[in-house]
């Protein structure tokens, strides 16, 4: 792509932006040192993570000695430079492009998507407030409503040719779909014949777009922008560990979207990341229940702790401990795993304690986001000491034996097992509680139900496959009675005789930094918005 | 600066031939006699009407119950952009949106209800509407009815008017 090298000298070049003075490294664009100094200049297709196109022409600034206006994405800063973006020049011509870019835009704005964060609006807003003057007759149409393939759904009118959808299959993907065609008015982007896209991060293309050219199919006209709200969370699609920001509205989830961690995922996520969403809406445990003679009763929370307490206390008096059996999951918290290991091996005393990250379909990985282990914490069980893979294996044919009395199973499923197979073991045991979030194989067989808040209802860590520590936020109340589970863990642990006094997560991780090697040292704070590796 | 004291006129005392009520009484009576006779002799100036078979004529800007337009071809003219439910002050617009099998209409809403008991009559959803897809130009007020959710109109009841 055309930048122009520069002339490379020892100093850090000085420039001058609206009158600021800022040093800045050799090589950075005079968009960028803007936006250190805190100068907004508009741009569409510049995005940090890909190569510059200056294609847009939206981010002319006036440069002295320079004869006409330059682009401050591909112009390299040199020592001396004198910017300035407020000049009447550079106004006009941003408002000229802008208007450019408008003539053909079909203003279709309230059946589109991006209304509310759409590059167009804002700019025009800020740059534009120009009356039309092009005829709604004179303007080209083009094809809207096109399934392009993946989670994408193509408008080829509304799109300002930034070239930034192109360039992401170019350089993230490698698999280059999408391409301009025709010419002048009538260019436009669009697939090749019957090729659609055909990678697993299309939806990326819906974040990058800066307006509703292509949008996301499974968003589609789900709801408006502006009534949702973020919070910062961590995706549970795969031990990757990619940062995201949930929308959600009230107490539905509406959407994932990457949030940059150039440690973990840059600026993007996958397909199948991003509709991980959909399990917190759906089919969830909302009350605790027992299950009697194959029926469901539902049972209030005050009875049903002390009663799974003293089942799984009763069944270690009598048998033994190794009668006893829990079974955690690598998609908890490592607070919950923690609390989880010392109910298990302190209070019970069992060794009967496994998990596995083994799930039920396929492992598929590549060598970008998407890793095999489908759990997001699997590397914090195994750090906080919690023994998975011949373990998990030796305890499942323990409890086929019949060799174990009341077993507690967090998690909505046990590994890869089908239905039939969670069933048929899971008879095997005279009491199963089960700690979940959603109806699955386990939900269906347990004795004691206690539901679980999900990812976006609780907040805590989890431990990624390179042993990144990332916060995961609390985003909204949990719905119908479902609880934190760290709060059921408390409540156990302690009619089992623990005396907790752990009041939320960040106790819990208080006292995890504290006795846990690979935690030492570590806290909420010093985590942060990034996440934080574990010592080696 | 002190504070101005303003002087405020204190009701009068009442007068002895006041203070019996009796003579008031029978001044009020006679004000009501008045009217009643009046109507009996000039019975088109009486001030109430026969509803509901007969209802007053409502002002042309008259903000009544809402309706939503129609396409020519009968299709609501509404694409479900969100923005009267978002301008409303009192949150009673429930819309639902959906593909529509029309490629010209992309958008349209499977649901659209207001509820008529939250609703102030506000007239912001009419302003903000870009398709002037809903109107409260029906003239008339919501008509009574015995649940709450009758009152919930739907978008078959808006559409209808």
């Amino acid at each position: 792509m055309p930048v122009r090298e520069p002339v490379l000298t020892e100093k850090m070049p000085t420039l001058t932006i609206n009158g600021m003075t800022v040093d800045v490294p050799q090589g950075t664009s005079i968009l960028n040192a803007a936006k250190d100094v805190g100068v907004e200049i508009p741009h569409y297709c510049y995005h940090p993570k890909l190569s510059i196109a200056g294609n847009c022409r939206m981010c002319l600034v006036e440069v002295e000695k320079f004869p006409k206006l330059q682009t401050a994405c591909s112009t390299v800063v040199s020592d001396g430079m004198v910017v300035r973006t407020d000049t009447e020049k550079v106004r006009k011509a941003v408002t000229g492009v802008l208007e450019l870019m408008l003539i053909h835009h079909p203003i279709d704005c309230p059946i589109c998507d991006q209304a509310g964060e759409c590059g167009l609006q804002n700019y025009y807003m800020k740059f534009g407030l120009h009356k039309s003057r092009y005829d709604l007759e004179d303007k080209v149409h083009k094809k809207k409503v096109q399934d392009i393939g993946g989670q994408i759904v193509l408008d080829a009118e509304r799109c300002i040719l930034c070239s930034r959808c192109v360039r992401f299959l170019d350089e993230v993907t490698g698999t280059r779909e999408l391409n301009f065609f025709n010419r002048g008015d009538h260019s436009e982007i669009s697939i090749f014949p019957g090729r659609p896209l055909d990678n697993d991060y299309t939806g990326n293309l819906a974040d990058i777009c800066p307006v509703g050219a292509l949008t996301s199919k499974d968003f589609r006209f789900k709801c408006r922008v502006w009534f949702l709200k973020a919070f910062d969370s961590i995706c549970t699609g795969c031990s990757k560990g990619c940062n995201v920001d949930a929308h959600h509205k009230g107490d539905i989830l509406y959407r994932l979207k990457p949030r940059w961690n150039d440690a973990v995922n840059q600026a993007w996520m996958c397909d199948f990341g991003r509709l991980t969403y959909k399990a917190m809406n759906e089919a969830r445990l909302l009350t605790p229940f027992v299950r009697e003679g194959g029926a469901r009763k539902v049972a209030p929370w005050g009875s049903l702790l002390p009663d799974v307490a003293f089942r799984l206390k009763s069944a270690a008096d009598k048998g033994g401990t190794d009668r006893v059996a829990v079974i955690a999951s690598p998609q908890s918290s490592n607070e919950e795993l923690y609390l989880l290991r010392r109910l298990a091996t302190e209070l019970l005393g069992t060794k009967n304690l496994a998990f596995t990250y083994r799930v039920a379909g396929d492992g598929f990985a590549d060598d970008f986001l998407i890793r095999a282990d489908k759990n997001p914490n699997a590397r914090g069980a195994q750090l906080l000491g919690i023994p998975d893979g011949a373990a998990f294996d030796a305890l499942v044919s323990r409890i086929a034996d019949g060799g174990i009395d009341a077993l507690l199973v967090f998690g909505n499923g046990i590994g890869a097992l089908s239905e039939e197979e969670t069933a048929a073991l899971l008879a095997k045991v005279p009491f199963v509680a089960q700690v979940g979030t959603n109806e699955g194989p386990v939900s269906k067989a347990a004795t004691a139900v206690l539901p679980s808040a999900s990812v976006a209802e609780r907040a805590g860590t989890f431990t990624n496959h390179a042993g990144r520590v990332q916060r995961f936020r609390f985003g909204f109340p949990a719905r119908g009675k479902a609880k934190n589970p760290i709060e059921i863990l408390v409540s156990l642990g302690n009619r089992l005789g623990a005396g907790w006094t752990f009041a939320g997560e960040a106790s819990v991780f208080k006292a995890i930094a504290e006795t846990e090697t690979p935690f030492t040292g570590m806290s909420y704070d010093s985590i942060g918005m990034f996440g934080q590796e574990i010592a080696k | 600066m002190t504070i101005g004291v303003k002087k405020v006129a204190r009701p009068r005392e009442m007068s002895f031939s006041e203070s019996l009520y009796l003579v008031e009484i029978v001044k009020g009576l006679g004000v009501t006699m008045g009217h009643m006779l009046s109507n009996i002799v000039r019975q088109e100036g009486i001030k109430t009407i026969e509803y509901p078979e007969v209802r007053r004529v409502m002002p042309p800007r008259f903000r009544g119950r809402h309706r939503l337009m129609k396409r020519e071809d009968g299709t609501p003219r509404c694409v479900a952009c969100y923005c009267c439910a978002t301008a409303c002050p009192a949150k009673c617009i429930t819309i639902v949106a959906g593909e529509s099998p029309d490629p010209g209409v992309e958008k349209y809403p499977v649901r659209f209800d207001i509820d008529m008991l939250r609703c102030v009559f506000c007239g912001m959803c009419v302003e903000a509407c870009p398709c002037d897809a809903i109107r409260m130009d029906t003239g008339w007020f919501t008509p009574p009815d015995d649940t709450r959710e009758k009152l919930i109109f739907t978008i078959d009841t808006l559409l209808e008017k």
